[in-house]
């Protein structure tokens, strides 16, 4: 299933790679992982890309876990994979490719350090990674499983929805796989097409007994993750790949957690609530300053961060306040986590809302490749659904 | 197997280099003919007549031993017959019998240490029987009352016991596999000693999650016993439209997995087969594959009947000339260990035994319907707390439409 991704990503991800290192972090912080190859310069008027559809905003620097490092997203994942396998004898990691740190380098270095009985290849068999990952948690252990792109995760529908979700519940609570997560790049890459460009949190969240969550930055997918590694529930971690390299901040080096199920106010506004989560984040950020910079409407802004079970009062409190919601994520319209906010939201705030509750989303087509500036829900289609929203 | 990874990379040698597989050249163009036509063959202890065939081969269990082997198979068959029964009266909504696989359950379940740990299908409630698991589970489980461990959640017959190592049952077929493999994988670095046996029938392992198994726990080498129960049909589909080679066991090789085939029918051959893949995957960490070939006597489960896909003649000879039960029972009485006083007294305290759980069952409360809310998470989430009271406000107002008398407060 995942073969021919693995040739494709295999070449450029080490290719990045030797770049990111080679230049350190990259200063500039827009650009995406195989913009750096230098295969794409050879002929810059036709070859360059579309810029990145948004800007990354640092988090502030936690100061209240201790020192911090300069780390960029997949060096957060390390971090917190590396903080669990010191503290944590029965963790162990495995996937497809993960031995050798990975096609993203969210692995590096742990092999070596903890052992190959802790860090191993699997063989690529998606179903198979999830169900081996079910066994090892129901016998006790921390099973830390690796998909390599979340539209690979497919394959292993049946073990998370039949079994991981439902293992407790049905065993009546004699068995359980709390122990299991599964992590998995998301969301769009600028050039993933169909099949590296995924963003399937809404089939999962239809999914009574695991818990989804994707974070926006390092922060908070270093806290994330280790909460979702202490949390007695099956968790499915998605990792929005292009921030990989692009979202660099002092992260604490040491273990802390964030707490999982709890949207965060990222900004305070009384006129409008915007909700995403991952990339879609730092997208709504940018159009909150252009909404007060062109339109004087000042916008609430929150990252959901918990996908299922969500956040409801964080959500419901902020749209009491404002009386407008503006939702938004990468993945299609139809069926999109949106419509489940959207719907509670005017169930719980009917009263409050002064206009409809809007989507800005995928279109409900497959993923595509070259037109991908024109199917994300970028800045400016969400721009234009405020200016609807206030003059509505 | 370890030969294969040593192999050192020569390129001055004229042998093949290749890093998929350790092989030579050959000159001519030959294609490898699957062996369908004399197939593995069946390892078997004893004959139809109870008779050991081999000597050397005979496990020499003692007499108490073999009488509880006899006991849980018989007991099983009891409580089998009593449930189908009770099943057709409406009583209870579905069940599936083991008419024919005792013999695969009991022989293998004795081989193992009781900690080691079980994944099944749904067809192997003797190896619970055989651990101890009290009748008044068995039937609480498919009466779903207020005493069943799963709280009333699953179909009949999905048991499981965190005491007895028994995983809970699940309905999707093959699902256990990987699932067995990475559980064995867990214990081996647990350094305990203990294995995983998983249990499926020969129609799950045409599922994926089969091959997954497999070759997981080859390549991750995993202590672990796959037990396949070739019965000869998936509901109706009869093995020739299941696979098109040498049954399970021929499978295992290409894995890399040790493979035996054994007489399901022979409580003796699938003992000593079960008590050295045990020894081995302990010693070793590695996994082995055992195909029990076997019939299934009974209908698939009680939503089926089987006369509208096989004949009647052919579930007779089964059951009347080589079945697992009446074969142990030709040894037992060979050795003087059993006659038809003590078979008459036995069938009679064992039916007395299951109806006396029977009945106990049928009286019980349902659990209480808050446990419809819990174990989703391992804490209740704010969302379903939510459902869980507009449940109780709803049932408070129109309580007259629903039986809430038949469930615990």
């Amino acid at each position: 299933m995942a073969a021919a991704a693995r040739l494709f990503w295999r070449s450029s991800g080490v290719k990045s790679s030797f770049s990111g290192l080679s230049g350190a972090l990259q200063s500039s912080l827009r650009v995406t992982p195989l913009e750096l190859s230098p295969d794409c310069t050879t002929k810059p008027k036709t070859q360059i890309r579309h810029a990145a559809h948004f800007t990354y905003h640092p988090d502030p620097v936690p100061t209240q876990y201790g020192p911090t490092q300069k780390m960029n997203f997949f060096q957060a994942i390390t971090s917190a994979l590396d903080n669990t396998l010191a503290s944590d004898p029965t963790a162990v990691i495995f996937g497809e490719d993960v031995a050798f740190g990975g096609v993203f380098r969210c692995t590096v270095g742990l092999r070596d350090k903890y052992g190959k009985d802790r860090v191993f290849n699997t063989p690529l068999c998606e179903q198979g990674i999830v169900g081996f990952g079910i066994g090892v948690a129901a016998a006790g252990a921390t099973a830390i499983a690796e998909i390599q792109f979340a539209d690979y995760i497919y394959p292993a529908f049946d073990q998370i929805v039949n079994e991981a979700a439902k293992f407790r519940y049905r065993s009546g609570n004699m068995f359980d796989c709390g122990k299991l997560i599964i992590r998995s790049p998301w969301g769009c890459v600028g050039h993933g097409a169909l099949y590296h460009s995924q963003s399937p949190e809404a089939f999962f969240a239809h999914c009574p007994g695991i818990k989804i969550v994707v974070p926006r930055g390092p922060v908070q997918a270093k806290g994330l993750l280790l909460s979702c590694i202490a949390d007695q529930n099956p968790c499915i971690f998605f990792e929005p790949k292009i921030l990989y390299r692009a979202a660099v901040e002092q992260v604490p080096s040491e273990a802390y957690h964030v707490p999982l199920s709890q949207a965060e106010v990222l900004q305070e506004g009384s006129d409008l609530t915007m909700i995403a989560w991952g990339t879609q984040v730092h997208v709504m950020r940018e159009v909150a300053s252009m909404a007060q910079e062109k339109l004087g409407v000042s916008c609430e802004v929150i990252d959901l961060q918990t996908i299922l079970p969500w956040d409801k009062d964080t959500v419901c409190k902020s749209v009491v306040k404002t009386g407008r919601l503006l939702i938004s994520h990468e993945a299609p319209v139809t069926g999109g986590f949106a419509a489940e906010i959207s719907s509670t939201v005017q169930e719980e705030c009917f009263l409050s809302l002064e206009a409809p509750i809007t989507r800005v989303c995928g279109y409900d087509t497959p993923f595509p490749h070259i037109f991908e500036p024109f199917c994300i829900p970028d800045k400016w289609k969400c721009f234009e659904a405020v200016k609807r929203m206030i003059n509505f | 197997m370890a030969a294969l990874f040593d192999q050192s990379f020569d390129p001055s040698a004229d042998k093949p280099q290749f890093p998929g597989a350790s092989a030579e050249f050959i000159d001519h163009l030959e294609f490898i003919q699957p062996n369908v036509i004399s197939g593995i063959p069946i390892y078997r202890v004893m004959d139809r007549q109870g008779q050991i065939i081999n000597p050397s081969e005979d496990p020499q269990l003692p007499k108490e031993t073999v009488l509880n082997f006899y006991e849980k198979m018989t007991l099983l068959n009891t409580m089998d017959r009593i449930l189908y029964e009770s099943q057709r009266q409406g009583r209870i909504s579905f069940y599936m019998t083991n008419y024919g696989e005792e013999g695969t359950h009991i022989g293998s379940a004795a081989a193992l240490d009781p900690k080691d740990l079980v994944f099944g299908q749904y067809r192997e409630a003797g190896v619970l029987m055989y651990r101890g698991f009290p009748l008044d589970l068995f039937m609480a489980q498919c009466y779903a009352n207020a005493d069943d461990l799963h709280k009333g959640r699953q179909m009949p017959v999905h048991y499981g016991s965190k005491d007895l190592n028994f995983v809970s049952i699940s309905s999707p077929l093959a699902t256990q596999l990987p699932q067995a493999a990475g559980a064995a994988y867990a214990l081996k670095r647990e350094n305990s000693n203990r294995i995983v046996i998983c249990y499926f029938g020969e129609g799950a392992a045409s599922e994926g999650d089969a091959h997954a198994g497999f070759n997981f726990s080859a390549t991750l080498e995993c202590p672990l016993i796959f037990f396949c129960r070739n019965n000869g049909y998936a509901i109706s589909t009869p093995t020739h439209e299941q696979y098109r080679g040498d049954g399970i066991a021929a499978r295992g090789p290409g894995y890399g997995l040790m493979s035996i085939r054994v007489d399901g029918n022979d409580v003796f051959a699938v003992y000593n087969a079960t008590k050295e893949a045990r020894r081995r995957a302990v010693a070793e960490n590695q996994p082995f594959l055992i195909e029990a070939m076997t019939y299934r006597i009974g209908h698939h489960s009680t939503s089926d009947d089987s006369s509208a896909y096989r004949s009647v003649d052919e579930v007779s000879y089964w059951d009347k000339q080589d079945h697992p039960i009446s074969r142990l029972r030709h040894y037992m009485t060979a050795k003087g260990w059993w006659g038809e006083d003590e078979e008459r007294a036995w069938r009679k305290q064992s039916r007395k035994l299951v109806m006396e759980s029977f009945e106990k069952a049928e009286k019980r409360l349902k659990p209480n319907p808050n446990l419809l809310f819990t174990d989703v998470y391992k804490e209740m989430t704010p969302n379903l707390n939510k459902q869980k009271e507009a449940m109780w406000r709803h049932l408070q107002q129109y309580k007259e439409h629903y039986p809430l008398d038949l469930y615990e407060k």
